[in-house]
């Protein structure tokens, strides 16, 4: 089957979608993750995607700390963590060491994916240079930040991923706040300015174009960043049972666009023929519920620019494409 | 044997770790440790060392490519100095926990601020407790000689920690000096093979760095207490088979001067040299003084340092970093406490002086040693006193 067509199989055919997956587990059952948690479906899929010739490296965050308690640990493959926001820098250790111990005879024969894996907070605040510095020297390896837009963590802090308007505690909405008052900062952007060879976004909801795009991602050579948007119930103050359908919603109102960008050229991966109004997927969220329709406009308006302005990117690429 | 050379020390560093065939460097510039790691990059530019070196962003990411590195298996060495060595910190904790053999050489440098580039040992300190191996060196000679041991010493499997080889920045790193180049083979006979006995491997999957709650945690740190204790024996027996192998002898503590002498001066690095000349000069002048120098920190040798003193009244402690509102120097409060149950123990007298480049000449430590004697025999409303404060 090749490359972005198991999607296609997916939108037909979702009876005989599990057919196309492993059935292998490297993320498996019994961690500690809540009910309903987007990101740990998130992290299984995409190492479902990996399958067994990896070393993943992971941040501090939830998913290292419901994932490996000691003595436990839900990971198959070879996994270590060490720090908050260093996954990148240790990733490069890791490709380095791999490089050098084959080149030498010294064992470490086969290529093996290095693939580092945090959250946002871990990704676009605290571990933002060292992600720089590992993309910039262009070591081989796939960067995955599980974004839940916050520090779920430690108790739902606001971080630069955060979306104006939402409610966490430390930008708690009340009398004189709506809460979050910056917009969420554009981390494929950054992770594209850096003119490596994949970008992607991605969501569990649309679970094949996830497994693609990670598949794509650990399989060019160089440096591949994919931004995994992942429903966080707890933080968000949503029904665990809806956690899959926010994240479609996220998609079908286009505030998070599934979208790759190869050597510089982006693609809508997911075609939202007809945008969902904001609302819709605000509605579900307790940490929107304070945010007057006014407000709620004001997210539409920067909804509908951002959409354009991607859109435009990927005729633009579509128009280079053609000529 | 090898062959005898003029060499700046930091470029004989690169040279240690190209004879012990490193295969990733990563590294942040930083003065006075950039001539080690451009010397490193010249040398794997010129085929003369085949090893991945990593330009990282930062030290913080320095530390934490080393920790990739040396956990998929490879042989791993790094330098840094000062501010570099505190912005490594939360990282150097992370080594020696998950029992990593990094070998690093740190060119100690002041701390800001005021900014600083020169020479002293704050740096060193504040990384007292990251449970790393910690060496001093005096010249470069022995800088070559432990960054060969050390990675014997840190990749031998009854010890797999972190070392750090501590030199003076630009009062070592930037001389030249007459080295003792070990031949390849010789080094290869030395050190064997890195083995680390649980890399980062799809074929035997592992799971490090797990999260440690209270039920577990407290064994964790017993564990690595009693590893970085025992290790000590580890090092003895390499120096041992070192000095066996290439005739030059290393000890925890080492003497000069007289083992007999009442009064000690103990001081650590590189003005352990310049101390010596003035010790010569008093002894010349009937004067019983001896010195004392610490090469291992950490562990720290408490017998050998019991042993060393066990003549001694008087231990005048030269300490190059300063405890603020606290003991004094950092060594001489260790000494201090080492000694503090000895039924028969010296005064001990703390000196914080040649702080972030001050040099102290060899009448400086004549001045040092008439002082702290006064202050043993009469007393110092002070826990410490600062050497050469122009006031």
């Amino acid at each position: 089957m090749t490359k972005g067509s198991r999607a296609r199989v997916m939108e037909n055919s979702i009876a005989f979608g599990k057919r196309l997956v492993t059935k292998e587990e490297y993320f498996t059952a019994g961690h500690r993750a809540c009910v309903g948690c987007g990101e740990a479906l998130a992290v299984r899929l995409a190492c479902k995607a990996l399958g067994s010739n990896v070393i993943i490296t992971m941040a501090t965050g939830c998913m290292e700390v419901v994932s490996s308690q000691f003595p436990y640990s839900a990971w198959t493959v070879p996994w270590v963590h060490t720090l908050f926001e260093n996954a990148a820098a240790v990733a490069s250790g890791i490709e380095a060491g791999l490089k050098a111990r084959r080149r030498k005879g010294r064992g470490a024969e086969a290529e093996v994916h290095v693939v580092a894996m945090a959250g946002d907070g871990g990704t676009s605040d605290i571990g933002l240079q060292a992600l720089s510095g590992a993309l910039e020297r262009g070591h081989d390896f796939l960067y995955l930040c599980f974004d839940n837009e916050a520090y779920m963590n430690t108790g739902i802090q606001r971080s630069s991923a955060t979306p104006f308007g939402a409610s966490t505690t430390t930008s708690p909405a009340g009398r004189k706040s709506i809460g979050q008052v910056t917009w969420k900062k554009n981390m494929p952007a950054i992770a594209a300015a850096h003119g490596i060879p994949y970008v992607a976004t991605a969501c569990p909801s649309y679970p094949f174009d996830l497994m693609d795009k990670v598949a794509k991602g650990a399989a060019v050579h160089g440096p591949a960043y994919i931004h995994i948007f992942s429903v966080c119930p707890t933080g968000w103050r949503c029904a665990p049972e809806l956690a899959v359908n926010i994240g479609r919603l996220a998609v079908q109102t286009g505030i998070f666009p599934l979208y790759e960008i190869e050597d510089g050229k982006y693609r809508l991966t997911v075609n939202v023929a007809r945008r969902k109004p904001i609302k819709e997927y605000l509605q579900l969220q307790g940490r929107f519920r304070h945010l007057s329709d006014e407000i709620i406009g004001k997210i539409q308006e920067r909804v509908d620019s951002e959409y354009a302005a991607l859109v435009d990117k990927v005729s633009r690429a579509r128009g280079n494409r053609q000529a | 044997m090898g062959k005898r050379i003029g060499i700046e020390v930091s470029l004989a560093i690169a040279e240690a770790a190209r004879l012990a065939n490193v295969d990733v460097v990563s590294a942040y510039p930083i003065t006075p440790q950039t001539h080690i790691v451009e010397h490193l990059a010249a040398l794997v530019a010129d085929g003369e060392l085949d090893a991945e070196c990593i330009p990282v962003e930062s030290e913080h990411s320095a530390m934490s490519a080393c920790l990739g590195a040396a956990a998929s298996g490879a042989r791993t060495f790094t330098a840094t100095a000062g501010q570099g060595l505190e912005l490594m910190h939360e990282v150097l904790y992370v080594a020696s926990a998950m029992r990593l053999p990094i070998v690093m050489a740190v060119a100690n440098r002041a701390l800001s601020a005021p900014i600083n580039i020169w020479g002293d040992q704050s740096d060193v300190m504040a990384v007292r407790d990251t449970g790393w191996i910690q060496i001093f060196v005096e010249n470069g000679q022995q800088a070559v000689d432990n960054v060969l041991c050390g990675f014997r010493i840190a990749e031998d499997h009854r010890v797999l920690l972190p070392v750090m080889v501590h030199l003076d920045g630009f009062y070592l790193t930037h001389v030249i000096e007459p080295v003792d180049m070990p031949e390849q083979e010789e080094v290869d006979r030395f050190i064997p093979p890195n083995r680390y006995p649980v890399p980062l491997d799809p074929a035997r999957p592992v799971t490090m760095g797990g999260f440690g709650p209270p039920y577990i945690y407290t064994e964790t740190k017993k564990a690595q207490e009693v590893n970085l204790t025992a290790a000590k024996a580890v090092v003895l027996e390499c120096w041992q088979e070192f000095g066996h192998r290439f005739g030059r002898h290393y000890s925890p503590v080492e003497h000069y001067g007289s083992q007999e002498a009442k009064v000690l001066l103990l001081t650590v690095g590189s003005f352990s040299e310049t101390a010596m000349e003035a010790i010569d000069r008093m002894r010349g002048k009937g004067r019983d003084v001896g010195q004392l120098r610490l090469r291992l920190w950490r562990p720290f040798p408490f017998a050998e340092l019991r042993q060393a003193v066990r003549n001694a009244e008087i231990v005048i402690i030269l300490d190059r970093a300063i405890s603020f509102g606290g003991p004094g120097g950092p060594v001489a409060s260790e000494i201090k406490s080492a000694l503090y149950n000895e039924k028969h123990r010296p005064r001990v007298v703390s000196i914080v002086g040649g702080l972030g480049g001050r040099d102290i000449t060899v009448s400086g430590f004549e001045d040092i040693i008439n002082r702290g004697i006064e202050i043993a025999q009469k007393g110092s409303d002070q826990e410490f006193e600062m050497f050469g404060v122009r006031e």
